[in-house]
């Protein structure tokens, strides 16, 4: 599957292309152009950014739990109600969890049953493809070329209660965090980490034995997660996917705890996907959440924490890069590893050799720019 | 411009093993779907009992490279050109693979060809050499 | 079956043999590194008493006819009467296939055996969009009791045996049936003939479904019951494995699963609170036939084995008649080959050997050209003659369980036992002591499908690998035109069904049949036997879809499990 080489100037008319049929509600171009996010294809970037003046309308919604939790079957419903009420969907389903030989078998489409046939909801399903901490990035760009499609609703919803899909939810507005009947497990696996991002939880297949202990639970929970000042830890709201590390030292994230007496508390809803009992309710909730988000001022703000965050996540992705690529050019990193091992430099000494040229050009850009 | 130079493409051969029609037997879209997966290929896997019009929905949106369906009902003279007519619709004919799996009686192979099947897979032919195919075949994008 | 002294004997010469003989050949080889059968079930070079020295004979074989079953589930088994040679028939239209089944009543065939077309099998009308395509493909097409009376013109059905390959629809079929015996003048006990009905293994492997299981295991339970008090002569299920094995399964999980299927229907009739010795008596079952000869003479040996023990030490059965597992077999589809289809002829004989050998009570021969299409005429008698030669020719017909006390088979069927046990175990464990909860929840989580998909991958690979050889496919293959003769379905039977659809919805009372759907609801409504509505709409020429649409407004349509391929 070779690609023909193009010159940039070619590129940049097929985007211009793709972008035109894609803004005129042409299916096939936004598909192309979700693959092309997805492979990262020569010309990527230069699409996204062309469609980013074009977001900024759809409600963006996550779904997560543990697998078997029902969440296609709650997609499924929620979008038949969104088109009911007139409005248009598009689905990301992602899979994280990829073997090693690189494929995948992707099957939350078999859920989808209520909308089949139906244009206006536009289904993606999305796998790992390699490095994880690239596919939220992926994840955020295809939401925007949905956006940009026009797309009223925008739902993403992904396996499991990870670190990678906590990244993964949190590029959504309003993130569900849907929890099986049963025992107690299924809440404490859920403390680590996926809690303190919910803003809606749905106790799902709530016909089951074991429902009401397990929505008595979440509510205890959720009541002690909220009761203030709970050692810093009791904020909801705030999905700006925080980062850690090279670029994370402004976060703020933690700096409004104490004042804002109008947190959002989560509620804890019942819901049976299966029959679409409690749906509803459910998706009312999300409602009043996104009409907390836009009057408190969080949506913006929110907003605001993730075009930072991915704008981090960009630097130190491309920086990254940049340095490897130096490295490759003198000969790899083993080389200069083999030096340290015979004392013949040191890591810092190194890194201060790999990183001048860079500091300097940086600082030298600064210079001219400050005079 | 960027450093977009340095990030490098991850192309994966994208596939959908669709069942059309109400056959049941899915057994073959199964281990073709499973050794497509083993093969690196990402497999979207449709379903049973799905109409045509519900594989054109999910091959377009998916922007599959290869759509193979699987039809042992003795369906497919209907059920085959109703799928290429809609993805002629969206535009999305002439660079899909499309392949048929099941029992296609050798008299309807070529009118199956002529509608833009690219290849048919019988019972028996082995996994290895239907990948091959696709390896081959996958349209260049 | 041995004293200890024997046993030390034989153990003793037994090393001398291995030492003596059979060492100085090893070194010449073996052709396979490990033999295997195509269940991958391992197999040893050679069996000895010492194999079976756990057996006791009285305990598990005994006699045949008397529990546990294991040597037969009647005392002269084919000596009385041979098996009942069933073929599937059913295409194009009620009147084409009627024709079929006076052909093969003229040919000797002693049970009647019909195939729908899909739409039918899944609850469709020929009208319905989906059905586009189908109509009387692979089967006949039934839509209303217009279509039964076509089908049974000039056959009698007090004097036939019927069975009925359907399942989420079988219910109606059932009705159909029922009122047709009632329009014949034939009193309904005297109705005979056997019913698939079997919605669990649809789950598991088939995959026809309308309403989810639950409810559809309840449609099951209200036509057992209807049957124990108006048709006693006719079994309303037909717990089936041979989906399940041609899904991929192992013979193991094969007989397991059914098996568990068939306690699960067994529990729910006790729900209910029918008694075990009134209805367990009208379930068979329903087997197939694969390859390896004495795998499967031990799983058939072992699965009458386990049923008759459970059916008396977990649901209180005491009539001979509720423990006695009865079944029917058909050779297996899907190891026929497209490449060479003559040789096919071979292995379905070599199938229905073993399911002869393995005491089956009815049987159904694939015809060669399967692989390829619908099957021809002549390829249709060639698999009844194949039966006739083994009953007739073979002698094997002539001892009652002629393989018992083979080493061999005596400890392939322990084997087969206990396999099947740890599975039938673990699913009434998922069920916390139910195997009907069981079955329902491994069917909600996936957990069959992932069995028997494991199986099927993993067979492949073996016939990819070449450890498994599959004659013409992937050994001793030639050039060849595969294209025999074949019967196509006339593409005109659509409209001519269609026309006849019509016809009868102008000509029956609107009103009435409105009123046999409303009565039809109210009863799903209020729990009550569904099965006298059903025969009510049916003789009101309600159509199948419209009388399935009733259930799916109450219980919802069912969505596939999804599963990890």
């Amino acid at each position: 599957m070779s690609r023909k080489e193009e010159t940039e100037e070619e590129r940049r008319d097929e985007n211009d292309e793709l972008v035109d049929r894609l803004l005129s509600g042409d299916q096939r171009a936004l598909a192309r152009t979700i693959s092309k996010i997805e492979n990262r294809s020569p010309g990527y970037r230069d699409l996204v950014s062309r469609l980013h003046e074009h977001t900024g309308n759809a409600d963006v919604i996550g779904l997560t739990g543990a697998p078997g939790s029902g969440k296609s079957t709650l997609v499924d419903k929620m979008a038949e109600r969104y088109r009911e009420q007139g409005e248009t969907v598009g689905v990301i389903a992602i899979d994280p969890s990829s073997p090693f030989t690189g494929g995948a078998v992707l099957g939350d489409r078999i859920r989808m049953a209520s909308n089949v046939g139906d244009m206006e909801v536009f289904f993606r399903s999305m796998s790992a493809r390699g490095t994880l901490g690239g596919l939220s990035t992926a994840t955020t760009d295809a939401v925007r070329a949905l956006d940009a499609f026009g797309k009223d609703r925008i739902i993403i919803e992904t396996v499991g209660a990870g670190q990678n899909e906590v990244d993964i939810v949190r590029t959504a507005d309003t993130v569900a965090v849907l929890v099986p009947p049963g025992s107690g497990d299924a809440i404490q696996t859920l403390k680590a980490g996926i809690l303190e991002i919910a803003d809606v939880f749905a106790v799902n297949k709530a016909d089951r034995d074991g429902a009401d202990r397990t929505v008595k639970e979440l509510r205890e929970m959720v009541g002690e997660l909220s009761m203030p000042p709970a050692a810093g830890s009791g904020h909801h709201g705030h999905h700006g996917a925080d980062e850690t590390g090279l670029f994370s030292d402004s976060d703020d994230r933690n700096e409004d705890d104490d004042e804002d007496d109008e947190d959002w508390t989560p509620p804890v809803v019942e819901t049976v996907a299966k029959t679409g009992e409690g749906v509803d309710g459910f998706m009312q909730e999300v409602d009043e959440h996104r009409t907390w988000l836009a009057e408190s001022g969080e949506l913006e703000e929110q907003a605001r924490e993730r075009y930072a965050a991915e704008i981090r996540t960009l630097l130190r992705q491309d920086t990254a890069a940049l340095i490897h690529e130096e490295i490759e050019a003198r000969g790899g990193i083993d080389e200069y590893a083999e030096r340290v091992l015979r004392k013949e430099t040191d890591p810092y000494a190194v890194v201060a050799e790999l990183m001048k040229p860079v500091e300097d050009c940086v600082r030298k850009e600064r210079q001219e720019r400050d005079d | 411009m960027s450093t977009e130079n340095t990030e490098t493409e991850e192309r994966t051969v994208r596939c959908m093993i669709a069942k059309v029609g109400l056959d049941g037997h899915d057994r073959g879209a199964r281990v073709v779907a499973r050794a497509f997966r083993d093969a690196g290929f990402e497999v979207i896997y449709s379903g049973l009992h799905k109409a045509p019009d519900e594989i054109v929905q999910a091959a377009v949106q998916e922007d599959v490279d290869v759509l193979g369906i699987s039809i042992l009902s003795g369906a497919h003279n209907t059920l085959v050109p109703k799928v290429i007519a809609g993805l002629e619709e969206y535009g999305a004919k002439e660079d899909t693979l499309v392949l048929v799996g099941g029992v296609i009686p050798e008299e309807d192979r070529e009118d199956l060809k002529d509608e833009g099947v690219a290849a048919i897979f019988g019972p028996g032919t082995p996994i290895e050499e239907t990948i091959e195919f696709v390896r081959e075949n996958a349209p260049e994008r | 079956m041995f004293d200890d002294d024997e046993l030390e004997r034989i153990r003793e010469s037994r090393e001398d043999w291995e030492e003596e003989t059979l060492d100085p050949f090893l070194e010449y080889g073996e052709r396979k590194e490990r033999f295997a059968t195509v269940s991958n079930h391992e197999v040893d070079r050679l069996y000895t008493p010492e194999d079976i020295e756990d057996i006791d004979y009285d305990e598990d074989l005994g006699f045949p006819g008397e529990p546990p079953y294991t040597r037969g589930a009647y005392p002269t088994m084919y000596r009385g009467r041979t098996w009942t040679m069933r073929q599937f028939a059913g295409f194009g239209t009620a009147e084409e296939t009627n024709e079929r089944f006076h052909y093969l009543i003229d040919e000797g065939q002693t049970g009647l055996s019909t195939a729908f077309d899909m739409p039918s099998l899944m609850g469709l009308d020929s009208d319905h969009p989906m059905s586009e395509g189908e109509v009387g493909k692979e089967g006949v097409a039934v839509d209303t009791l217009a279509d039964m009376e076509v089908l049974f013109d000039g056959i009698d059905i007090g004097e036939v045996s019927t069975s009925f390959t359907i399942n989420p629809s079988a219910a109606v079929i059932y009705a159909m049936y029922v009122a047709l015996a009632d329009e014949q003048g034939v009193p309904r006990d005297e109705v005979r003939g056997t019913l698939q009905n079997d919605m669990l293994k649809e789950f598991i492997a088939q995959k026809e479904w309308v309403i989810p299981p639950e409810p559809s295991l309840g449609i099951v339970t209200d036509t057992v019951e209807f049957a124990v008090e108006e048709t006693p002569k006719f079994h309303p299920v037909s717990v089936s494995g041979y989906h399940i094995r041609e899904a991929g399964s192992t013979a193991v999980q094969e007989a397991a699963f059914t098996l568990a299927d068939g306690f699960a229907y067994v529990e729910d009739c006790l729900d209910r609170g029918m008694e075990t010795d009134d209805f367990a008596p009208l379930l068979s079952f329903f087997f197939n036939s694969h390859n390896s000869v004495f795998e499967e003479v031990a799983k058939f040996r072992a699965s009458r084995r386990i049923y008759s023990r459970l059916m008396e030490d977990w649901y209180g059965a005491s009539k001979d008649e509720s423990k006695r597992l009865k079944f029917h077999t058909q050779t297996a589809g899907q190891s026929l080959t497209a490449q060479q289809p003559m040789n096919n002829i071979v292995r379905v004989t070599l199938q229905a050997l073993a399911g002869v050998l393995g005491g089956t009570q009815s049987l159904h021969t694939n015809s060669y050209d399967e692989a390829l299409a619908l099957p021809s005429e002549e390829a249709v008698r060639v698999a009844l003659r194949t039966q006739q030669i083994i009953a007739e020719e073979s002698g094997v017909a002539d001892i009652v369980d002629p393989l018992g006390g083979s080493f061999a088979v005596e400890k392939l069927t322990d084997e087969m036992e206990e396999e099947i046990l740890e599975y039938i175990h673990e699913i009434k464990e998922m069920g916390d002591g139910s195997v009907r909860d069981g079955v329902l929840k491994g069917i909600d989580d996936g957990y069959f499908l992932r069995e028997i998909q494991d199986s099927s991958y993993e067979y492949q690979q073996r016939v990819e690998r070449g450890e498994e050889v599959v004659v013409g496919v992937n050994e001793y293959t030639m050039e060849e035109d595969t294209s025999p003769d074949i019967l196509q379905v006339d593409e005109t039977t659509r409209d001519r069904q269609l026309e006849r659809l019509e016809r009868v919805k102008e000509e029956r009372d609107d009103e009435e049949v409105e009123d046999c759907l409303d009565a039809l609801s109210e009863a799903i409504e209020s729990d009550d036997n569904v099965m006298p509505y059903i025969v009510d709409a049916v003789k009101a020429y309600a159509t199948m879809g419209e009388i399935m649409e009733v259930f799916e407004e109450h219980h919802g349509s069912y969505q596939e499990t999804v599963t990890a391929i």
